[in-house]
């Protein structure tokens, strides 16, 4: 069987329309996947984006933060899915905290630093013109730094939906239970129609949160960055727009 | 009015940055404050808006302890301009001009004419209005930080070396701006700077800076010039070097003005 037969073959058992129905149907594996993805997510943020923005706006307890998310990224998440399974017991919870801590650290650590990366004279500029400290989180850390924050929500949630597929492990469904079948049964097809599906699903977040990503850039930031690539250009420069008048 | 008395500041880690430090700022009049780094002259400025808090002494405003006031609502009475323009870059010019308005609770219309108003205060063309701070240039920039250091009509404006950044003739440009804003304006202008040159243009006051804020002279460009205090103040307004060292020779029944080595700078009226 070649790769590529076997590839075909996970494609039709995706369009195979006897497996998208009820509840283990792939819709609906699909759907518990992207619950664990978001639910986490979603909870992970809870946490970790005001304490990260607490640490990038003070500058307090970074330290603490950067071992603290270094410790957990190193976790072993099937380690951790199997003691909480062992702890409350099978399900859809016990993945779901798992994951919840696995999602932490990438958004704890895109939040402060997307606060940590504002220029601190900007910051000063801000806060000598009179802005109260929530304001300057607010107008000015919050919108330069979102870009980062987001950024962070990217990367959680590319772990978890990932990751998510370890869920059958504690019994809490997901696609991973069609990986785990097709291994037990030799059904290779099921294998690779499952991995596909994963990996498609992780592809398509990813594109999606990308875009996101690059949508709150700042309008103004964005549009230095474009100058600042073109003044570093060693190349004869075309006009591009207007000239900017220097004030009468 | 600003009166520092005594005003002492330790930080954190030891420096003593102003040690005793006293002066009277007069209303409506430009005072500089120069002197090289580690004078304490940005330390100076910074404690008069409460971005730095002295650690002992007093700073009053027309009489009033500055430390009785809220420093949010002090800051929002007090204009502040600083070298990198510290403009929010993801904010439009006429935006940032209007910062401490909005912040006021001034109307966002109302905000927004005031704040075009004061791009021709500032001499921008009002075309610059929707730009962002990174499409203009760097004098553009400070020309905006000054506008929006006006904004809210403050009796006093606070200038941390607002042209140190910018090349010598946009430099001489901005200095003569400021000039002609501060004839029409008359606000209360406390500016720092390293360059002797722009605080003897720009200065009613000059208040010489030795390290640790204690002042080495004080008083008008003319009084520093014709009478250094001491060897370091002279040493620092360059009183015996070229430009300074002026004499005079008559050529052709005319006073003509040389420089310490005999290049003509000019022609006395008698």
């Amino acid at each position: 069987m070649t790769g590529v037969n076997l590839f075909l073959q996970g494609i039709m058992w995706i369009f195979d329309p006897t497996h998208s129905d009820g509840s283990g149907g792939i819709p609906s594996r699909i759907g518990e996947q992207l619950a664990y993805t978001f639910g986490a997510v979603a909870i992970a943020s809870l946490v970790a984006i005001p304490l990260g923005l607490w640490i990038g706006h003070t500058g307090r307890g970074r330290d603490i933060a950067v071992s603290l998310s270094g410790g957990l990224r190193a976790l072993p998440s099937l380690g951790l899915l199997i003691i909480f399974a062992l702890g409350i017991g099978i399900g859809f919870k016990a993945p779901l905290v798992s994951f919840v801590i696995l999602a932490i650290p990438p958004i704890l650590a895109g939040a402060y630093s997307g606060l940590e990366a504002v220029d601190r004279r900007t910051i000063d500029a801000a806060r000598a013109q009179g802005m109260t400290e929530w304001q300057v989180l607010t107008k000015v850390e919050l919108p330069l730094g979102f870009s980062l924050l987001v950024g962070g929500i990217r990367s959680g949630v590319l772990q978890v939906v990932a990751t998510a597929t370890l869920a059958y492990f504690a019994s809490g469904g997901a696609l991973g239970v069609f990986i785990n079948e097709g291994l037990k049964t030799r059904n290779y097809a099921e294998l690779m129609g499952a991995s596909i599906l994963v990996t498609a699903l992780a592809l398509i977040l990813e594109g999606i949160f990308a875009l996101l990503q690059r949508l709150f850039v700042p309008r103004g930031v964005a549009a230095g960055r474009i100058k600042d690539v073109r003044s570093r250009s060693t190349r004869p420069r075309t006009t591009v727009g207007s000239p900017i008048h220097e004030g009468k | 009015m600003i009166e520092f008395r005594a005003v002492t500041k330790q930080f954190p880690d030891g420096t003593v940055a102003v040690d005793d430090f006293s002066l009277i700022i007069p209303a409506r009049q430009t005072t500089v404050l120069v002197g090289s780094s580690g004078s304490g002259k940005t330390t100076i400025l910074r404690m008069i808006n409460r971005m730095v808090e002295k650690t002992s002494g007093d700073i009053e405003i027309d009489g009033e302890d500055i430390h009785s006031l809220n420093p949010v609502k002090l800051r929002r009475s007090i204009g502040y301009v600083m070298q990198n323009s510290g403009l929010l870059p993801h904010r439009k010019v006429v935006d940032n001009v209007a910062t401490v308005p909005l912040l006021n609770g001034v109307k966002k219309a109302a905000a927004r004419d005031a704040a075009l108003r004061l791009l021709d205060t500032v001499g921008l063309d009002r075309a610059l209005a929707d730009r962002y701070p990174s499409q203009l240039s760097g004098g553009q920039q400070q020309r905006v930080g000054v506008a929006r250091g006006l904004a809210a009509d403050p009796n006093i404006l606070l200038m941390d070396e607002p042209f140190g950044a910018v090349d010598p003739i946009v430099r001489a440009e901005l200095q003569q701006e400021l000039v002609r804003i501060q004839r029409d304006l008359g606000k209360t202008i406390v500016f720092v700077t390293h360059d002797i040159d722009e605080a003897f243009l720009l200065g009613d006051q000059v208040v010489l800076l030795e390290k640790g804020g204690r002042i080495a002279q004080a008083g008008s460009p003319a009084e520093i010039l014709s009478q250094p205090a001491n060897d370091f103040v002279a040493t620092f307004i360059g009183a015996d070097r070229g430009r300074r060292a002026l004499r005079v020779e008559v050529v052709n029944g005319r006073n003509v003005v040389v420089d310490e080595d005999g290049r003509p700078t000019g022609v006395l009226q008698s």
